[in-house]
């Protein structure tokens, strides 16, 4: 199975960002993509680093894809998609808006934020040029068989969300400057802080989702260290690994081990308890009750 | 119908103390009664229930002294009015005048409950299906219980008018619905 | 031309009353995972629907069906079918999001009328575009997180209709790409056609104060004798860094009643009411003021002041995103 990096979902520092397409350069991974996928006024803050880190990854021998945004309405956001399908590199679409754009015969990827849901939709998107799609991550392991089994005979890769936290929603709203009072326009980047997104917790003190900017995320981390055999045998061929702020080659480096077999499953799982205690996993979306539920047994605390 | 929701009329003292000393039997036996008519008239309403039509509904008209235990049954329903609490796998609970209101579609059950007049317990999926089937029914339970034979209706509508009158709780559908 | 009113009808019972009280439009939907609003107690059995459909057309108004969730993988046939039997049942137009539900529909039904659910979130021109001429679609009901303005950017490039919500429940999140539901309850809007399921809903009553869990997460705590909205996620209360309220949205519903001269003058053509879980009672008043308002714009006269207040969720109203501030 293969490694993909999906998009980073969060907002950076520039230097930051630029380390981190660095460092990825040298990590076990077979596929990075990059640019914005939440925000269009995050941007400007590192457009112009773009091109050299493509260079970069390219070079390192990865296949190297820019996303859409996840929501395209401004005019400056149409602009942005239209000038992306001009580019020349691989596309990921997570706005349909983009298959407006593309050129007529130019392969593209379909990222997690696109519903395919069943055999009809992914039909559709395979005559339109699909090569790769990243599933949903609310879909159940029954719905990715199926959809693997549609894809091998289309010639379509089927990715599936394999670690990070999960996106959930996205809106028009910004909840990080409803969060500071201010309006979406005049944010002053409010989301800027949280580097792997702001903990939001229920009532009762209970860590539940993940606040960033329009996006909201799972607090749990999904995690697919006890799905991997199961996955492989549904016929998925690559594994999405999402970026977060801390430790994420050693992420890298633990989902090759799985993949290559050297590592059992319950290793990534024991490596992030020891590295981040606090951190709780998630994969129930695949065979469990909820989006929340971890096949370990209890939620580790 | 007027835009805003009436203020709900609560049932007074008098009838509250009235039902404390009702012997509940013939009670029980005309509401069962009444209930089985609406199942062979209204065979939807218990279609409608689908998964929950083997479940039991405690309806609590917080103003009275008894609880009525609604078991659909599968379209075999039965009825018992019961004193102190009891228990089921839902409950609804508000103003008799509420709960009525809710049958006949003077009121929306989500402005009721939003507004607190009205609280579900338990199976909240349950209280909905049930509140969903009701609404669609077109009930109107005046209509259903002199339609009954007696003895039940006469016990039953003599009930009803004796509410009526004493607290402007209305147990037939509004006039607009026949009108039209 | 004046404003078409498009009716949720959630039971016969409530199509009628719609009707009656002056719809152009109702739309409704099977009782099955097929439709969004799939509540227990809820919805149309085929010959259900084929009365219904007949007594709109015997009354003037017209029936759409919403076929707008998306098809599990290996059970696209249910969906299927729900599009050739409502298509039989003689109904004006299926609300659909899935694109492979829109490629079916246009190929086995071509004089089938398809409009785009708000599910399928299609917020600008370009997309709109593209589905009108990938799919023949005739109508787009919009997001709700466009604004006035850009709703009126948006009909000035469209080559199709819009339809945009202007009353009931409020959707902070884009519609049909939200999984906030399954991550805590397992069912969700796109799969299962639940938000909020009522089945994962526990009421406690804690000396007074209700307190509303939702999957085992306490999203919701209202005083005594405060209002209690339904525990949907999205308008939870939650704390996050110093602050605790309700962080996406609070308990509101949408009322864009007094917008609409604005929405017509952005070239909408017809005003939807959200609300197919919603009474009958409720129904027929809420049609009744809207169908007053869009009359009353079409004759020249002032807008009746709204009154809709109570039935709304909280009992507090939101013009939501057609204001620019919501954001």
């Amino acid at each position: 199975m293969e490694l993909t990096v999906g998009p980073n979902q969060f907002f950076w520092p520039a230097e930051d960002w630029s380390a981190f397409y660095g460092s990825l350069a040298e990590a076990p991974v077979d596929r990075v993509v990059m640019g914005e996928l939440v925000c269009s006024k995050r941007l400007p803050f590192y457009q112009e680093r773009i091109p050299e880190a493509l260079a970069l990854l390219t070079e390192a021998g990865k296949e190297a894809v820019l996303t859409s945004l996840s929501l395209v309405t401004l005019k400056r956001e149409r602009k942005h998609t239209a000038d992306l399908a001009a580019m020349g590199v691989t596309v990921e679409v997570n706005d349909l808006t983009t298959l407006a754009y593309l050129p007529k015969g130019m392969g593209f990827h379909v990222g997690p934020l696109v519903n395919v849901y069943n055999e009809g939709t992914l039909a559709w998107l395979a005559s339109l040029g699909a090569t790769r799609i990243c599933l949903p991550p609310e879909l159940p392991l029954s719905s990715v068989r199926t959809l693997a089994r549609a894809g091998r005979e289309l010639g379509i890769a089927i990715e599936v969300w394999g670690h990070g936290r999960l996106p959930l929603a996205i809106s028009g709203r910004c909840y990080h400057a409803r969060l500071h009072k201010r309006t979406k326009d005049n944010c002053q980047f409010a989301c800027e802080n949280d580097l792997d997104g702001l903990d939001v917790k229920t009532l009762e003190g209970q860590p539940f989702m993940a606040m960033n900017g329009v996006q909201t995320l799972s607090h749990s981390y999904a995690c697919t260290d006890y799905q991997i055999e199961a996955l492989a045998d549904a016929g998925v061929s690559a594994l999405r690994l999402s970026p977060q702020s801390q430790g994420f080659t050693r992420i890298c480096q633990n989902y090759r081990g799985r993949v290559t077999g050297v590592l059992a499953p319950g290793a990534i799982a024991a490596d992030v308890q020891k590295a981040s205690p606090q951190t709780r996993l998630s994969d129930g979306f695949l065979t469990g009750p909820s989006g929340v539920a971890w096949s370990a047994g209890p939620i580790p605390s | 119908m007027p835009h805003t929701q009436p203020q709900i009329p609560i049932c007074p003292a008098a009838l509250a103390k009235l039902l404390r000393l009702t012997p509940l039997v013939p009670v029980s036996l005309s509401l069962t009664a009444c209930s089985r008519r609406i199942a062979n008239r209204h065979p939807g309403l218990f279609r409608r229930l689908g998964e929950h039509s083997r479940k039991r509904f405690i309806l609590d008209p917080a103003d009275l002294p008894v609880v009525l235990c609604l078991e659909p049954n599968g379209g075999q329903p039965k009825v018992r009015a019961l004193r102190g609490r009891s228990e089921g796998d839902a409950r609804i609970s508000g103003p008799l005048a509420a709960l009525l209101g809710l049958v006949h579609g003077t009121y929306d059950g989500d402005a009721l409950f939003f507004a607190r007049d009205l609280v579900i317990e338990g199976d909240t999926a349950a209280a909905l299906a049930l509140r969903n089937a009701v609404d669609d029914a077109e009930l109107d339970l005046s209509q259903e219980i002199a339609a009954m034979s007696a003895p039940f209706s006469r016990f039953l509508l003599r009930a009803v008018a004796y509410a009526q009158r004493r607290t402007g709780v209305s147990l037939a559908r509004p006039e607009e619905e026949a009108a039209w | 031309m004046v404003m078409e009113i498009v009716c949720p009808a959630g039971t016969p019972a409530a199509l009628r009353a719609a009707v009656k009280a002056g719809a152009h439009t109702v739309y409704c939907g099977f009782n099955d995972e097929t439709n969004a609003r799939n509540f227990p107690g809820l919805n149309f059995d085929r010959a259900e629907m084929r009365e219904g459909v007949g007594f709109a057309h015997d009354h003037g108004s017209k029936a759409l069906v919403a076929i707008n969730t998306f098809p599990r993988a290996g059970d696209q046939v249910l969906w299927h079918h729900a599009i050739d039997d409502a298509a039989q049942s003689g109904a004006d137009a299926v609300i659909l999001a899935d694109p492979g539900l829109l490629k079916y529909a246009a190929r086995n039904h071509p004089g089938l009328r398809l409009h785009l659910s708000v599910q399928a979130a299609a917020a600008n021109a370009d997309i709109i575009n593209f589905y009108a001429c990938t799919f023949g679609v005739k109508r787009v009901v919009l997001p709700r997180v466009l604004s006035v303005p850009e709703i009126a950017a948006i009909n000035a490039e469209a080559e199709v209709e819009t339809e945009v919500f202007v009353f009931g429940g409020l959707c902070v999140m884009a519609e049909g790409r939200c999984s906030l539901s399954s991550y805590a309850t397992g069912l969700s809007p796109n799969m299962n056609g639940v938000c909020s399921p009522a089945s994962h809903v526990e009421y406690r009553d804690e000396n007074g104060a209700l307190d509303a869990k939702l999957g085992g997460f306490t999203i919701h705590r209202a005083a005594k004798n405060e209002p209690a909205p339904y525990p949907t996620l999205c308008k939870g209360c939650f704390s996050a860094g110093s602050q605790t309220g309700h962080l996406f949205e609070d308990p509101v519903s949408l009322n864009a009643e007094q917008l609409i001269p604005q929405l017509k003058e952005a070239g909408v053509t017809a005003l939807k009411i959200e609300g197919r879980q919603r009474s009958k009672s409720y129904v027929a008043q809420v049609v009744r003021n809207f169908r007053a308002a869009v009359d009353a714009l079409e004759a020249g006269q002032p807008l009746p002041q709204g009154m809709l207040a109570r039935l709304s969720e909280g009992q507090a109203v939101t013009t939501g995103a057609y204001k620019k501030t919501w954001r």
